[in-house]
């Protein structure tokens, strides 16, 4: 499978700690601990094996190899690799889910937005 | 010395780890629900399961995924009883798991747990389970018959929305250890003491299939 991490966007590493909240324009690599909130809107998080996170986050996709406490909202997709270990809901179009990883949680398909709604809909 | 038939070269083992099915009349039952109404809240608490995701969200189902049997696993959970045993601390494992408000979800799939939970944790979570259940909700689980033999494989299942269900042994590494083991069966329960566990719902139906399995559909 082909690693997770991006070669461009920001990468927070194993040794640093962030609390609080992070937002950005760009993609985000986490292998470090981060608590708060993260918002990165139309960029993709990904937390990396050694990541540990403790915040609710919003993302276009969002792809966990770590620890993850929190809600994820994510507009595109989540992804759990099979080191994922994730306590928290999941509100996503798509989802996937390797054999291996653990998710507690629940997990709310949401249609995609932007179609016209059916007639007689309110 | 071989212990199975066939040749005696070895053949290589497939690395892919082995999925069996099996018919199960109580999955039948509450697949006709999950197949005719929609907006259902479904509670899973096997092994994550991606096949069971999909499956429930794909119909429009509510699901919610709690792998109790690994979390009852954290050492964090280990207290000492009045004679010194170690045991699990069932009033943290209950403030840390099955936390939802009452009358939530529809269907249980409570699968084999109480088989293979510590004793003192299968009461209390049965309590639990019936307060999240809505009133004429559905818990469908599995307890294994005295033919089984304590090294029955603890199987984790996987739905598709028919009577069949695929199973996958599942395996765990104990806390401070690497190599991941079957989990064991603690006990059997016999009928009285299955309707036992669950007499505060309104009513239990037994399913007796050829693989030493009993299943029991309750409603709530």
């Amino acid at each position: 499978m082909e690693t997770a991490q991006s070669q461009e966007g920001a990468k927070i590493g194993k040794s640093v700690l962030i609390k609080g909240e992070l937002s950005g324009s760009e993609d985000l690599y986490v292998d470090g601990n981060v608590e708060g909130k993260i918002e990165l809107r139309n960029h993709s998080l990904t937390i990396g094996p050694n990541g540990k996170v403790k915040a609710d986050i919003s993302a276009k996709s969002v792809v966990i190899q770590g620890k993850l406490e929190g809600t994820v909202n994510a507009t595109e997709r989540v992804e759990l690799l099979k080191s994922a270990i994730m306590n928290g809901d999941v509100i996503t179009q798509r989802i996937a889910i390797e054999e291996g990883a653990s998710l507690k949680g629940k997990v709310d398909i949401q249609k995609e937005t932007g179609k016209a709604a059916s007639p007689g809909s309110s | 010395m071989r212990f199975f038939r066939g040749s005696s070269k070895q053949a290589v083992v497939p690395a892919v780890p082995q999925k069996l099915t099996r018919r199960s009349s109580g999955m039948g039952e509450i697949a006709r629900l999950l197949n005719s109404q929609d907006g259902l809240c479904v509670l899973d608490l096997g092994s994550t399961s991606a096949n069971n995701i999909r499956f429930l969200t794909g119909k429009g189902h509510k699901n919610y995924s709690e792998d109790l049997l690994r979390s009852s696993l954290d050492p964090a959970l280990r207290i000492q009883d009045g004679g010194g045993n170690s045991i699990i601390d069932s009033k943290k494992f209950l403030e840390e798991n099955l936390v939802y408000p009452n009358n939530h979800f529809d269907i249980v799939l409570c699968w084999n747990l109480p088989d293979y939970m510590e004793e003192n944790l299968v009461k209390p979570t049965i309590d639990r389970l019936w307060s999240v259940l809505k009133p004429g909700g559905l818990l469908l689980a599995f307890f294994h018959t005295r033919d089984a033999g304590p090294d029955s494989i603890c199987y984790r299942y996987h739905v598709n929305g028919t009577d069949m269900l695929e199973m996958q042994e599942v395996k765990f590494a104990a806390p401070g250890h690497s190599e991941k083991r079957s989990p064991r069966l603690q006990r059997v329960f016999n009928n009285r003491h299955i309707e036992n566990l669950f007499r505060d719902f309104a009513s239990i139906k037994f399913f007796l299939a050829r693989d030493a399995i009993r299943e029991v559909l309750v409603v709530r």
